[in-house]
């Protein structure tokens, strides 16, 4: 791991938002650094789709405390368009279906759209098949998801696997999945994972958002956070998943009451 | 209750069917003069009428617009753009003549496409037996005054067991200014026939002017046909448009209608069940801005058990646009096992877009499926982040939404250049849109 500062892909200061008036995040800290593959475990309800909805700049969410910095920009004056101009990548947990307008042409449109922005060449339709066949096999996808409507009539399987897709187009700095492996197989989660594995670089991080321990059998994270009641509450490795995996939340929970109660 | 005669349009109108003395045959002499008839005991409707609330065809009674007086002359290169390039069967009529110049029909198939008037005797006594036999122009005074100008129609006959696999295409092309042409056309499908029928309406220059159609559709035993209509008048147009199918057993009748123009249009449809097992599917699409109006009424008759129906009918309404639908679904008493759907979705784009939208349901059976639903509102606010979380700009996320709204409908059109054409229609509606 690389410890100079210059790493620094993301950080968050003490971040606090709310919907509709209800505080979700109540002072989030994390830094992301080059290279690294973060998982954020923690039981439904706890912020954890919450605080990737906002990295990624949902409308609906204000950010009432705090700041994020993102490669020394203040992530939170860009737009969700910037956002994704500048790198950020978010793997919807329920990814949208637009009936009547092809995948291939909506990945082209998405991938040119990014290029352009980043100075550099569009592809037209010719070249880009070329290069869009090429990622779909490593995530074991057949040629005809290039020609139904983005997402419609997709399984779960197949609308994550569309996902990492896009992730494998747009080649993101910062990827986050906000509960990819939901509703996987065994076999669709190893392919996820595959890809996964295979688009995380020393140039890159992730963020993993999940319930269960499983995925990271797969993609192997450097740090494993746990949130509760929007904060994270315990940071710790791979190990810490493991644990979770045996001892459930309220160990993390009670464990934490019984630090403080000791250090009191 | 306004009477017939203090209407400045109507008497225009009515004036110049008395200058008409050219021949024609008994049964079409016949049966204008039981639609004069009606003419002249029908009134205007006014939107105090249930079927007529949310359109008000009142500026039409100001308007002396009578038929075209004169023949306009065209180049094949003045209308090529509107050609579809699957068709080698095309019919063509300027402001309601005929225009044999620019129509093209293939000899090579068995079936009777062209003009009525230009019929042998043996061809338009079955054009006789069905014309006016379908539409009710009893109880509707645009569909009778189309029947009052009946001189000539497109009418296609399809034979027994064939099929005939190129689409056939009507086209309508409004040369004039401040005219009234009513188009017509008569598509009879004989038992196992299928067929595909593009039925279009275009102008050449931006005019005012009104258009009263009426198509009948009559479809025999396990004959099937593709309709295709489209309605890109010009945006100073009035479009009045009745379209009536009759099917018999097993038959199927699958309709895409899409309405661009006009500035005031209405559209009825009216699918009539007259044995069992027959099946429908009718689509529509009507994308409006500025100050248009277009109203859809379409009626699906379960007169008869056994039988499917489909609709999905949508609404794209930008400006000051008002779109109505009305669809009226009626299941009568004895016709069991009906299988009947109906969603109508609307998109507004503007805060002063209107949309008026009625699913009609009159169910007296009850051993029947009938599923319905109505949507109108914006586009979805996560819809529109997912694409700017790829990238896109906000307009282009909102225009990409647009457009797949529309293309969802515009995918059913079984022509693919025809397809193509409208689907570029609606990217430019969509502007800015990026090339996809």
């Amino acid at each position: 791991m690389n410890n100079d500062n210059n790493s620094v892909i993301l950080k968050v200061d003490n971040l606090h938002a709310c919907i509709q008036g209800k505080e979700i995040l109540k002072g989030i800290n994390l830094t992301v650094k080059r290279g690294e593959i973060h998982a954020i475990m923690g039981l439904n309800g706890s912020g954890k789709s919450t605080f990737a909805k906002i990295l990624a700049g949902h409308p609906d969410y204000q950010v009432t405390q705090g700041n994020i910095q993102y490669e020394k920009q203040d992530l939170l004056e860009l737009s969700s368009e910037e956002r994704a101009q500048a790198g950020i990548f978010l793997a919807f947990q329920y990814p949208i279906e637009i009936p009547g307008v092809a995948n291939s042409q909506f990945l082209r449109l998405a991938y040119n759209t990014v290029q352009t922005q980043r100075g550099k060449e569009e592809l037209d339709p010719l070249e880009f098949d070329d290069f869009v066949r090429e990622k779909m096999k490593l995530l074991e996808m057949k040629p005809d998801f290039l020609d139904r409507s983005v997402n419609e009539g997709f399984s779960g399987g197949e609308k994550k696997r569309n996902e990492i897709l896009q992730m494998a187009l747009l080649e993101p700095r910062l990827g986050i999945l906000d509960e990819t492996d939901s509703g996987l197989d065994i076999d669709a989660l190893k392919i996820v994972a595959r890809g996964v594995n295979h688009l995380s670089n020393q140039d890159n991080a992730m963020i993993l958002i999940t319930h269960y321990q499983r995925l990271l059998d797969h993609i192997v994270p450097d740090y494993v956070h746990v949130m509760e009641a929007g904060r994270i509450i315990k940071t710790g490795g791979k190990e810490l998943a493991l644990e979770l995996e045996t001892h459930g939340y309220d160990w993390v929970h009670n464990d934490l009451q019984h630090t403080a109660g000791a250090s009191s | 209750m306004k009477t017939a005669m203090s209407n400045h349009y109507l008497e225009c109108l009515l004036e110049s069917l008395n200058d008409k003395t050219e021949e024609t045959s008994d049964w079409l002499k016949q049966l204008r003069a039981q639609a004069i008839d009606r003419v002249s005991q029908l009134r205007f409707p006014t939107t105090k009428d249930e079927e007529w609330r949310f359109t008000d065809v009142s500026p039409l009674e100001q308007l002396p617009f009578k038929p075209a007086q004169t023949i306009t002359t065209l180049k094949q290169e003045a209308i090529q753009q509107f050609f579809v390039s699957e068709s080698t069967n095309r019919l063509v009529f300027i402001d309601g003549f005929y225009a044999p110049e620019l129509s093209s029909l293939n000899d090579s198939n068995s079936c009777l496409i062209g003009n009525l008037s230009s019929m042998v005797t043996n061809q338009s006594s079955l054009a006789a037996s069905h014309l006016g036999r379908h539409v009710h122009f009893q109880d509707n005074i645009f569909a009778a005054l189309n029947t009052a100008f009946l001189q000539d129609a497109a009418v296609i006959v399809i034979p027994r067991n064939v099929t005939v696999t190129d689409p056939i295409h009507l086209l309508f092309v409004a040369t004039q200014e401040k005219v009234t042409h009513s188009p017509r056309c008569l598509i009879i499908g004989e038992s196992n026939s299928q067929a595909t029928i593009i039925e279009d309406y275009v102008p050449l220059q931006q005019h005012a002017y009104i258009t009263n159609s009426v198509t009948e559709f009559s479809l025999a035993e396990n004959a099937q046909v593709n309709h295709v209509r489209v309605q890109r008048e010009s945006n100073m147009a009035f479009h009045l448009s009745h379209c009536t199918a009759s099917l018999e057993r097993h038959s199927r009748f699958h309709s895409v209608d899409i309405n661009f123009g006009g500035l005031i249009s209405r559209f009825n449809l009216d699918i009539q069940f007259k044995a069992e097992e027959a099946e429908c599917a009718i689509d529509g699409l009507t994308m409006i801005t500025g100050k248009q109006l277009a109203d859809t009424h379409t009626s699906i008759d379960h007169a008869k058990a056994h039988c499917t129906s489909h609709q999905q009918h949508k609404c794209i309404v930008d400006d000051n646009a008002h779109a109505v639908f009305n669809g009226k679904i009626m299941v009568r008493p004895h016709a069991q096992r009906t299988d009947s759907s109906q969603s109508s979705r609307n998109l507004l784009l503007s805060g002063a877009a209107q949309i008026d939208t009625k699913p009609q349901l009159e169910i007296f059976a009850d051993d029947v499926k009938c599923a319905h639903g109505a949507t109108v509102g914006q586009l979805d606010n996560e819809e529109i982040f997912y694409l700017k979380s790829r990238g896109l700009p906000d307009l282009a996320a909102r225009n990409l939404l647009t457009y797949a709204f529309g293309a969802e409908i515009l995918d059913r059109i079984p022509v693919a250049s025809l397809k193509r054409t409208l689907e570029q229609t609606v990217l430019n509606q969509t502007q800015n849109l990026l090339t996809i």
